[in-house]
């Protein structure tokens, strides 16, 4: 069984965690072009080697990053994901939100 | 006679038929380099020397040839898939490899077994009414069928509806098949090797140089060589290899585990899939059991395999198969996969002039080998995208025109 460190629950079976993609920066959702969000959606940097993603305790619902050795599977750390993100982020659209 | 093979049998010095040339030392350049030389690679270099007369080519691979996901996967050819793009595609390889022995002269054990993707749920059966209905429509015989008829196609599958997901019917997919998946590498590299192709194996890529927008070297640990056009072919290192290349893919590497049990007398038909218990089985021609599921549950550059997924493989198994409880485990194994958001291949142009795509085949692309080599020969030869691999485009990313091939590629592979 491998054990992956909830920062809310600590050490679980990872069996009970789901995998959320890596951890990237979101351009402005509202002053970005299509081809931004396109990029930002589909590409990823797939990288073999030291990443952050983010990860999700299944029964709490509950979200937070990790960085893992995607060649090994080590787990070096978890926190919560406040320790990047200080601020929340709204997605108004520019017409409010109707959509188009 | 009898005394010819004991002396044969004694001899110190077999008299060796070698089929692959000894690896050659590296020229300085040749027209076209082909990265990762796995089932795709060695295709791509086949029908080039085959059909385009173009012979200066070099496929080089890190490892040995065919020693990727070509000798990892679990061999199922099949092109009951569910967007007509995928469907046309796969059916042209379909027919390729029916007449692949032919074509090499070297027997891949081609075998059609007949394909049942199994449905428990009114969501199942809509997906496999929806894909029957879009492979007649192109001419690939699949059909729905209910469990009176299962019972007459797969006698020993368990139909009781006193289990936790009961088979309400299946999407019989008839030239399903199998091959042996080692020999249709090697046929491809033997063949293309008679036509002056340079197989280099133990040869790993380190970096691609670029001159005003078009590739023009490659460097490997073995030298730099140059080149007039590059094709990548590396499976689960192709966002490592495009990096070098200087972009980006939407491709995830993830692991797929398969495994075998020990041999056992004939007695499954088919290719029976289940995309609600997760697992799929065939029989090889040994008798094994050669057994899988879905990809592993996060990315990982690892071939490891995991008990946990033996144990979720075998409970849901066991409810198909009950009378199997005593069967061992021989070996399990995973390959690293090139995985897209939309379970459907990326082949083609690149950002890099001259550098051509042959990746996101994730846990689909066995079945795909001769069609990719063929056309992937076709576009480096001519320049021009055949309109067959024209939807697999990369750019159908930026432009949000994607192929939604979950359906019929995430469990059944
Ligand atoms: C367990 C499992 C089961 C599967 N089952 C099926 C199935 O039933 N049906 C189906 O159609 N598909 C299946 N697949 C998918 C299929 O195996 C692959 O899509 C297909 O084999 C890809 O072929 P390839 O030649 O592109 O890649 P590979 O055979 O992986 O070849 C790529 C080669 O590139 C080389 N390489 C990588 N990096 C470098 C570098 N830097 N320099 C030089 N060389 C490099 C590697 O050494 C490797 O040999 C399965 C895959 C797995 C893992």
């Amino acid at each position: 069984m491998k054990i992956l460190t909830c920062p809310l629950n600590g050490p679980r079976n990872i069996a009970e965690f789901s995998y959320g993609g890596e951890v990237t920066a979101m351009p402005d959702p509202n002053g970005c072009s299509d081809a931004e969000w396109a990029d930002h959606l589909m590409m990823a940097d797939n990288t073999a080697g030291i990443v952050r993603e983010w990860w999700c305790h299944i029964a709490s619902a509950y979200w937070f990053i990790a960085e893992r050795n995607t060649v090994t599977d080590e787990i070096i750390r978890t926190y919560p994901a406040s320790e990047v993100f200080k601020q929340r982020i709204d997605f108004d659209a520019p017409d409010g939100g109707g959509g188009r | 006679m009898p005394f010819g093979l004991l002396k044969y049998g004694l001899s110190r010095r077999y008299p060796v038929e070698r089929q692959l040339p000894p690896r050659p030392d590296l020229k300085p350049s040749y027209d076209v380099v082909i990265i990762g030389g796995g089932g795709h690679g060695l295709a791509a270099a086949y029908y080039l020397s085959r059909y385009h007369g173009i012979t200066d080519v070099a496929v080089l691979d890190k490892g040995y040839l065919g020693g990727g996901n070509t000798a990892r996967n679990t061999a199922i050819i099949r092109s009951n898939y569910l967007t007509p793009e995928g469907v046309a595609f796969y059916d042209e390889s379909l027919r390729l490899f029916r007449g692949l022995s032919h074509e090499l002269d070297f027997n891949i054990l081609y075998s059609e077994r007949g394909h049942l993707t199994l449905a428990h749920t009114d969501a199942a059966i809509r997906t496999s009414r929806w894909r029957a209905e879009v492979n007649t429509h192109l001419g690939v015989e699949s059909r729905l069928v209910f469990p009176e008829e299962i019972a007459r196609i797969e006698p020993t599958l368990n139909l009781s509806r006193a289990t936790r997901y009961p088979v309400l019917g299946a999407l019989y997919h008839v030239p399903g098949a199998v091959a042996r998946h080692d020999a249709v590498a090697w046929g491809y590299a033997i063949r293309a090797a008679e036509r002056g192709v340079e197989l280099h194996p133990k040869t790993e890529v380190t970096a691609i140089e670029q001159t005003g927008g078009r590739v023009s070297a490659v460097v490997t640990d073995r030298g730099r060589i140059r080149c007039g056009a590059v094709i990548q072919a590396v499976a689960g290192m192709s966002s490592v290899v495009a990096k070098m290349a200087g972009f980006r893919l939407p491709i995830r590497s993830i692991p797929l585990q398969a495994c075998v049990s020990q041999p056992l007398k004939p007695f499954l038909n088919t290719i029976v899939v289940s995309g609600s218990l997760h697992i799929y089985v065939s029989q090889s021609s040994r008798g094994e059991l050669v057994m899988g599921s879905a990809s592993d549950p996060y990315p990982l550059y690892s071939s490891r395999s995991s008990l946990e997924f033996a144990e979720g493989l075998m409970a849901h198994i066991l409810e198909l198969f009950p009378f199997l409880g005593e069967v061992k485990l021989m070996r399990q194994w995973a390959g690293v996969t090139d995985m897209t958001p939309d379970f459907a291949p990326v082949m083609g142009l690149s950002p890099l002039a001259g550098y051509y795509l042959d990746a996101g085949w994730g846990t689909w692309g066995f079945k795909a080998t001769p069609a990719c080599g063929l056309n992937m020969a076709a576009l480096v030869a001519t320049g021009e995208v055949p309109d067959r691999i024209a939807p697999f485009t990369l750019d159908r990313f930026a432009d949000l025109r994607l192929l939604g091939e979950k359906g019929a590629a995430s469990v059944g592979h």
